[in-house]
């Protein structure tokens, strides 16, 4: 009785349409649903029956082994040793990336005379491709051609070698993939700023706040759902979308240094043709990420506010 | 009425002889992929072109499909999917899998059963060999082939005070040590770099010395070999290589040529080892100093030392079409080991000719008094009968070996591992490739 007064005075306020038809809402859905099904679910099912599999790349001999693919991988030392630098590569890029997006949008926010000018030079790089953006950071880098490589070690004696360590190179697909994030973060981030009051940030000036505590104490929680949403973002980013960089600038080297997942499902899969390893290792970076977004979701996403 | 019927019966014969007319006129299509782009597609293009005039029963139709790895992956999806072409260009290291895959027609089987008779022994036999199962028979065509040979600077040579190398006979490794110490000390930055580091420093280097790459004749007479890799005397090479780096006689450039060959170019290295084919691209890149071509280095006591191996790719017939097909691709294969044909090839893209014939030919024309850095690798190549390990290697998840042997040198350059740890390990990890592969086929 209650539930039905409630729902008509509702509906006095609020104009809603009501599908009379069942069907008619399915129907509507029907082409999103077809085309997730078709180059979503399917080809990760089909993933996920090759990952169980023994085969050759033409398909003429299969077998059906259960779960030894990933046993073998478990068991691999250096496929261990790909996670890690794999999450340390995408936690780092984040923070390169979220952290500077965030100080140049916070500086690009204040009151500039070419404002808009600065804001699209800003925003620029996210239209550059991943693989691009890796050619670029090595004609800068290289050892033996890049520009800066050349200069820092003429002018300033640095032993800077990518080519032989791995700290310089994992520095250098790290440097790559941040420095296109930026301008995707700092397009949120300007937006997120944007949304926030000015009264209250004067408000908090006139009190006496310094600029850092009324950026900690006010800006950052407000900015807390784009900063989380851009973390998420960030994070998908570097697990999957980076391959373009890694495979422009290091391959994976050197001595395997930046060989992350997603490198190694490729090189393993579409270079090495060993089918059945490298759905495996699909399945399991598939798996992967979606701990990591459930994760944030159930525990980051509980202290960011909403309000605002 | 009785004129209409006739009217009818004549339009309708009339059209018959023409779709039976244009049924003949229309020549079966033959398919092939491949991975060449640039001037090497152009030469490639013309040459189908020049056998699609010379007949009319078939036409070869050309597609480039990206860089090996694509070109493979291309012919792989398309055999699932029932729609292969008739050739693919495949490059050497995927030789195992395509050989196993049973999804091709042998090429000796091929053209024996078109009948063409074939005599295979005036062909170039360490490039034949590369392909060749264990009896001895032909399983895919060679169509691009290049071996590893040692560029030079020419100028920093002469200000070292060093005298130019000779072409046929290769200078030793020690000799090669006192040479790159003289040009370090003469100021250039670096002594040598190497391009392709697997192929040419360890593959290359077992071969020239007669030293097993792999069990079972490097695999070509079981799946069940293993590397032998971490032997005494490659590890005796890699230890030499990395003696080197301390005082800079070689360096490393990274695994494929880019880095190598832009050190050679900058003159910040005086030796550059790389493929043969190297040298369009540096005929084109290097514009302020000479430089000359030499053979691959040998060991002092490697007195007649055995020839290099190849790399480079060979095209491949997919089984599963019309018998009227075959004869199409067998005409096209004979079309391609034709004497103009192959000169033509040799001297547009300086890939070997793959027939004796053709290299005695350019010989008689002069051609290697034009071009004598051509013929370095040819004769390189040529200068032994190989033997079984020496003729090729024969390995599956190839590609994965190679990945990992260039990992485990990349630890042994940067401090990480000593040259026999780094081979051990290349030997244990390779071979677990090995078995793994091996239980596809079992």
């Amino acid at each position: 009785m209650w539930g039905k007064r409630c729902f008509a005075k509702s509906e006095t306020m609020i104009k809603r349409s009501v599908f009379s038809s069942r069907t008619l809402p399915y129907l509507l859905i029907l082409p999103q649903i077809v085309v997730t099904l078709a180059f979503f679910y399917w080809p990760a099912a089909q993933g996920l029956v090759q990952s169980l599999m023994r085969s050759d790349p033409f398909g003429q001999h299969s077998t059906f082994i259960w779960f030894t693919n990933f046993t073998a991988l478990f068991t691999d030392p250096l496929y261990l040793k790909s996670i890690g630098i794999t999450l340390f590569f995408s936690m780092s890029v984040a923070t390169v990336s979220i952290s500077t997006g965030l100080f140049v949008a916070t500086m690009a926010n204040r009151a500039l005379k070419a404002k808009a000018v600065v804001r699209t030079l800003l925003i620029w790089p996210y239209a550059v491709a991943p693989a691009i953006s890796g050619i670029l950071w090595l004609f800068l880098l290289h050892p033996s051609y890049g520009v800066i490589a050349l200069a820092i070690k003429r002018w300033f004696g640095v032993d800077w070698n990518p080519v032989l360590r791995g700290s310089d190179a994992m520095f250098m697909i790290i440097m790559a993939s941040a420095w296109k994030q930026i301008s995707y973060n700092f397009v949120f981030f300007i937006a997120g700023l944007q949304a926030i009051p000015k009264s209250l940030i004067e408000a908090a000036a006139i009190d006496g706040a310094s600029p850092f505590r009324r950026f900690w104490t006010i800006t950052v929680p407000l900015l807390s759902p784009t900063l989380f949403f851009v973390t998420v973002m960030n994070i998908i980013y570097s697990f999957f979308e980076t391959f373009g960089v890694v495979h422009m600038m290091t391959q994976g080297g050197p001595g395997g240094a930046t060989n992350i997942l997603v490198y190694k499902v490729y090189q393993d899969g579409f270079i090495g043709l060993n089918m059945g390893g490298s759905a495996a290792q699909s399945i399991v970076l598939m798996t992967l990420i979606i701990a990591v977004t459930l994760f944030q979701f159930k525990y980051v996403e509980k202290k960011v506010q909403y309000a605002g | 009425m009785k004129a209409r019927k006739l009217l009818m019966a004549i339009a309708v014969a009339a059209s018959l002889v023409f779709l039976a007319g244009q049924v003949m006129a229309e020549p079966i299509t033959i398919n092939w992929w491949h991975a060449m782009k640039g001037a090497r597609g152009k030469v490639v293009d013309n040459m189908i072109k020049a056998f699609n005039d010379s007949q009319p029963d078939y036409k070869v139709v050309g597609t480039y499909k990206g860089n090996y790895d694509e070109t493979v992956n291309a012919g792989v999806a398309a055999y699932r999917a029932k729609k292969q072409p008739h050739l693919l260009q495949s490059f050497e290291v995927g030789t195992q899998t395509m050989m196993l895959s049973g999804a091709i027609y042998p090429v000796y089987k091929l053209m024996n059963d078109e009948e063409y008779n074939i005599n295979w022994k005036g062909y170039l036999q360490p490039v034949l060999s590369y392909y060749m199962n264990a009896n001895g028979d032909l399983m895919s065509m060679p169509f691009n082939s290049s071996t590893p040979v040692m560029y030079y600077n020419v100028d920093l040579f002469k200000k070292a005070g060093l005298p130019m190398l000779d072409k046929t006979k290769p200078v030793t490794w020690d000799e090669l040590g006192e040479i790159t110490a003289k040009l370090v000390k003469s100021g250039v930055p670096g002594g040598m770099v190497t391009g392709w580091q697997s192929w040419t420093q360890v593959e290359n280097y077992s071969a020239i010395h007669n030293i097993a790459f792999a069990s079972k004749s490097n695999g070509y007479e079981g799946l069940d070999c293993e590397l032998l890799i971490n032997n005494p005397t490659v590890v005796k090479h890699v230890a030499m290589l990395k003696e080197w780096m301390k005082d800079g006689r070689f360096f490393y450039g990274g695994q494929k040529f880019q880095g190598p060959k832009a050190e050679f170019i900058a003159q910040n290295a005086g030796v550059y080892i790389d493929s043969i084919s190297g040298i369009a691209k540096l005929k084109k890149a290097v514009k302020d100093f000479k430089w000359d071509v030499a053979p691959m280095p040998v060991e002092s006591w490697m007195k007649e030392p055995q020839n290099s191996i190849i790399g480079g790719a060979s095209l491949w017939v997919f089984n599963g079409h019309d018998k009227e097909d075959y004869k199409g691709v067998a005409a096209f294969m004979k079309h391609l080991g034709r004497q103009d044909m192959q000169i033509y090839w040799h001297k547009q893209t300086g890939y070997f000719p793959i027939t004796l014939a053709a290299y005695d030919q350019l010989k008689k024309d002069g051609y290697y008094n034009e071009q004598p850095y051509q013929e370095v690798g040819i004769k390189q190549l040529t200068r032994k009968v190989p033997t079984k390990v020496s003729r090729g290697l024969r390995l599956g998840y190839f590609i994965q070996i190679r990945n990992i042997i260039n990992e485990e040198l990349e630890l042994v350059w940067n401090d990480t591992k000593t040259p026999q740890e780094a081979m051990d390990s290349a030997v244990k990890r390779s071979n677990k490739q090995l078995r793994e592969f091996e239980k596809i086929y079992q």
